[in-house]
């Protein structure tokens, strides 16, 4: 499909390049089929641009009063705290700050023991499902985000960057960012392991998100320490980092420390989540039949 | 065509030897207080499969068929006893022994709900990393034997429960293993797909030589399936022979249900006995060994019969008399 050679299946000393050229093919094609999953509801697509349109609209107009009382609030012009509520819109589904990713599904798979079915595939279960989430998060930043993204530069005066290597880099902020999104995610579906009812950790975790993404108000904005830490927090890679790429507040070495700061959070996060996965799995009660 | 000769030693492809399993299950006791349970939910079972063999597991619900099943996908590690399929212990190396088994669970699906059929089909492939000729090659046979034809651009959770079922069994045939475990495989499925299901895993047998392990409640998937049964209960494997064997084990009861062309107090023949009367109607019991024809002759010869059927022994039933006439749950030799 991907028009890519299948190879000899599995034969040792097949060469390890051929093998991790198959893992990635299969990889890439969960990715694929993850975008494809989401592209065939088109009706909810075009519901959920709608919403996210207005959603921003509503939300620019707050910031609009609230940066007329305070201007450059957290370092930001009014241009670029409209653009930060934009780009919050675009990346709002793509990081899935609100939920709406793989972590319900994979919860309802532990609660209902078809996670079994999972756990024999010859597939790693966090690679299956990272794949799977990336898949969603480009859809999303093509399906939820570009179109949002044009309406708030039509009706607002925003400070978008003009140069190509700055939205480049704002691109590999988003990668990142989506995986840090995944890695907490996937922590927290694996709770469903030990609680079963996953929902309450489900909440609480999308409540820290949505503030600690700073997706209420930029985190720049908050003083003292809460500020130092909320800045320092995971979620701090989902949306406060890309925008400020994309805002050309990070100059230089500067750029590379922030995607450094996702990348960290990202490795660090699914190594926890590969290790909370090795212990689930071990203890693994596949609940009924 | 799978008789490469891999793995298994002595042919045998399945091997258990003295497996357990025990869970640790924490009840509520009082507010905060929880006791702790020992449930061995597989206590102790060895047995042999060799190449080509279809086996049915059978037993009661909660009898340890599931657990079983998962021990050998090594998705359970067993707490006691040994292992190994094709020669591979499963705990260990599950990912190597996934590549050579395939598993379908009736209730489960690994079919992705979103997307038509052949998109789960084209990862399967990569998942498996099977050859390009081959697959295209199982998948044809598969889409033939199993009408999947019209199917394959259709989302899954548009399919009904059979065309999903047999959609599944297909998914985990494309790599050709060569164990297939199949946990009621035909739960839920109406006669039509049942008996498509049933001639396909025939046929995929007889031509592959897969060696087949199934559990079911449903007898004529054993009928007409499997020359071997295991049946298990309580953790214990309690009988393992052929299925005539379990009948006599079991002293199970074939019932004729006749309709007279009028109430007639219980009948009496020979080889049977009545156990119902209901209106015109009556249930009269037989031994599942014996024939029908002889004691459907003496009634019409001697009664207004107005009509007949034969009903088989539900498996529940023989097996539930087997622990009746069995109580201190020795295993039973197969004849």
């Amino acid at each position: 499909m991907l028009g890519r050679p299948a190879g000899v299946p599995g034969r040792v000393g097949g060469g390890l390049r051929e093998v991790r050229g198959q893992v990635g093919g299969f990889y890439a094609a969960v990715v694929v089929r993850g975008f494809r999953r989401y592209a065939t509801y088109r009706t909810a697509t075009a519901a959920g641009v709608f919403t996210n349109s207005v959603f921003g609209l509503i939300v620019s107009y707050s910031y609009i009063a609230l940066w007329d009382q305070r201007p450059h609030l957290g370092g930001y012009s009014q241009a670029q705290a409209l653009t930060y509520v934009w780009v919050g819109q675009a990346l709002l589904m793509t990081m899935a700050l609100m939920g709406g990713g793989f972590e319900d599904e994979l919860m309802e798979r532990i609660r209902s023991g078809d996670i079994a079915v999972d756990l024999y595939r010859p597939a790693d279960l966090q690679g299956w499902w990272l794949s799977a989430d990336l898949g969603r998060s480009a859809f999303h930043l093509l399906g939820r985000g570009v179109l949002p993204m044009v309406c708030g530069a039509l009706v607002f005066d925003l400070a978008l960057p003009s140069d190509a290597v700055t939205w480049l880099l704002f691109l590999v902020a988003v990668a990142l960012g989506a995986v840090v999104s995944f890695a907490v995610r996937f922590l927290v579906a694996l709770s469903a392991f030990w609680l079963l009812d996953g929902a309450g950790v489900s909440q609480i975790a999308w409540l820290a998100g949505l503030f600690f993404s700073g997706m209420l108000l930029p985190l720049t904005v908050f003083p003292g320490v809460l500020g130092e830490v909320a800045r320092a927090l995971p979620w701090a890679a989902m949306l406060q980092v890309p925008a400020d790429v994309l805002l050309g507040r990070h100059r230089g070495a500067g750029v590379l420390t922030a995607l450094a700061f996702q990348a960290c959070w990202g490795v660090v996060l699914l190594a926890a989540g590969r290790l909370l996965q090795s212990v689930a799995a071990r203890r693994v009660v596949v609940q009924g039949g | 065509m799978a008789e490469d000769g891999t793995g298994a030693a002595g042919g045998d492809v399945i091997e258990l030897d003295g497996v357990e399993k025990v869970f640790d299950v924490r009840r509520k006791a009082g507010v905060l207080r929880r006791t702790r349970h020992e449930v061995r939910a597989v206590d102790g079972i060895s047995f042999t499969v060799p190449r080509g063999e279809v086996v049915g597991y059978i037993g009661p619900n909660g009898a340890g068929k599931s657990t079983t099943i998962k021990m050998l996908t090594g998705i359970l590690n067993p707490s006691a006893g040994r292992i190994r399929i094709c020669g591979i212990d499963p705990a260990r190396e599950r990912t190597r022994l996934a590549r050579r088994v395939g598993v379908v669970f009736g209730q489960r699906t690994t079919l992705w709900w979103d997307l038509p059929l052949r998109d789960s089909y084209h990862l399967v492939r990569r998942m498996y990393r099977i050859e390009q000729e081959r697959y295209r090659r199982n998948l044809e046979a598969c889409v033939e034997l199993l009408d999947l034809g019209p199917l394959l651009d259709v989302p899954v959770r548009q399919l009904s429960l059979g065309q999903r079922m047999r959609g599944d069994i297909a998914a985990a045939l494309l790599h050709d293993p060569e164990v297939l475990y199949l946990d009621e495989p035909t739960i839920g499925l109406d006669v039509i797909s049942k008996t498509k299901v049933r001639s396909f895993l025939r046929e995929v047998n007889a031509e592959r030589g897969t060696t087949v392990l199934l559990t079911t409640h449903d007898l004529t998937d054993i009928e007409t399936l499997c020359r071997r049964v295991m049946v298990i209960d309580h953790g214990r494997l309690v009988y393992d022979g052929d299925l005539a064997g379990l009948h006599a084990v079991g002293e199970s009861e074939r019932t004729l249900v006749v309709d007279f062309a009028r109430e007639l107090p219980p009948v009496e023949v020979a080889g049977a006995r009545c156990v119902k009367v209901e209106g015109p109607r009556q249930w009269l019991a037989f031994p599942a060994a014996a024939s029908a024809a002889p004691l459907v002759a003496a009634v019409a010869d001697r009664y207004p019969l107005v009509d007949l059927s034969v009903r088989e022994p539900a498996i529940e039933d023989v097996i539930a008399r087997m622990y009746g006439a069995d109580a201190d749950r020795t295993p039973t030799p197969g004849t």
